[in-house]
């Protein structure tokens, strides 16, 4: 039995890196978990990306879910994400605001034109300073806030079509079955 | 640094070189005048150039030094979410800028370092916090440590008591008779 010791401790030692590389691959170790999630988001003020004169507020979007797609035209992950947000965001069923996130405002605008707009309206964050209290580190990242103002789910990176189809669809329809 | 020429007064005992030597002293002395000003002028562009970019990496107006100190030593402790093996004072990421001057506006506010540590944590949990604090997610990262020091010593203990007892009788059968000497 002593014997076989060293071998146990070997297996064990053998196991314990194969679940650290199976959890790494299926986990990002760089994502910051947000604890924001179920909690009310945070009270925002931004200017329209068209209009700088229209600003759009939390307030202002009570009363029904919406998704945030936090993207900037400088982020190559939002480049990445772009063609899955060009062919999902009108099948989501809820508007999508784009958030661009410190980012040169003409920048942003020949970024989609060039690209497309796939989002319903488009704020600004031109010195990011809101987006401290959204907890953005990175972009993209999705928000869905629900019609009371809480954040009730949060994409860290791109959305793929199977993030999309696994969790964020999912949460989706689990607000509006909630809110009639 | 001092850099003075001044042509000292032609010696007097030679008088036939006299006009030779006042070319030689003058070109001397014209010499060392251009070496002194692009002496002063690299070290001025210097002083310059060093200044800009000790601004450009964080042109903070702190009230005085104790201020800055706190400043640093907060944001030592804070971990950049972008660049995660950098702390906010290291850290050059633009990401990392904005955070820095959050904690500064908040100094400004008079906010003690717990609150400004709570704002972060809200924000961004307590993944920002180089010094993780003690919870039901963070005690295996706490004491995992000493329970694997705790199951190493009993493993120790159990061997070194196993071969004390098989070793024992034939240690001190030959040893324990006293008559050594």
């Amino acid at each position: 039995m002593s014997r076989l010791l060293p071998f146990f401790a070997f297996v064990l030692l053998a196991a314990l890196l194969g679940f650290g590389i199976w959890w790494n691959s299926a986990h990002d170790p760089t994502a910051v978990p947000s604890p924001l999630i179920n909690k009310p988001a945070p009270a925002f003020a931004l200017p329209m990306l068209d209009e700088p004169a229209k600003t759009v507020s939390k307030d202002s979007m009570l009363g029904k879910p919406y998704l945030v797609n936090v993207f900037a035209s400088w982020c190559v992950a939002c480049g990445e994400e772009h063609p899955v947000l060009m062919a999902e965001s009108k099948n989501f069923g809820v508007p999508v605001i784009g958030y661009d996130y410190k980012d040169d405002p003409n920048d942003a605008k020949a970024w989609l034109a060039q690209h497309g707009n796939p989002y319903d309206m488009v704020i600004a964050d031109i010195n990011g300073h809101t987006a401290i209290d959204f907890g953005v580190y990175g972009a993209p990242e999705t928000f869905l806030i629900d019609g009371k103002g809480v954040i009730r789910y949060k994409r860290i990176g791109p959305l793929t079509p199977e993030v999309i189809a696994q969790q964020l669809k999912p949460a989706i329809e689990k607000l509006q079955k909630e809110a009639p | 640094m001092t850099c003075m020429v001044t042509p000292s007064p032609a010696p007097v005992g030679k008088r036939t070189d006299l006009p030779r030597l006042r070319v030689i002293k003058k070109q001397a002395f014209a010499a060392a005048t251009k070496l002194c000003i692009s002496l002063f002028v690299m070290l001025a562009l210097a002083f310059i150039a060093n200044s800009a970019i000790a601004q450009a990496i964080d042109p903070l107006p702190f009230r005085d030094h104790a201020e800055e100190l706190r400043f640093q030593h907060l944001t030592s402790e804070l971990r950049c979410l972008v660049c995660q093996d950098e702390n906010l004072a290291d850290s050059n990421a633009d990401f990392a800028r904005d955070l820095r001057h959050k904690v500064f506006e908040l100094m400004q506010q008079g906010k003690d370092d717990a609150q400004i540590k709570q704002y972060l944590v809200d924000r961004y949990s307590d993944f920002v916090l180089y010094d993780p604090p003690v919870n039901h997610r963070t005690w295996l990262l706490w004491f995992g440590p000493l329970l694997i020091l705790i199951a190493g010593g009993i493993v120790v203990v159990n061997t070194i008591r196993k071969r004390s007892r098989t070793a024992a009788p034939i240690a001190s059968a030959p040893t324990d008779n006293g008559d050594d000497w």
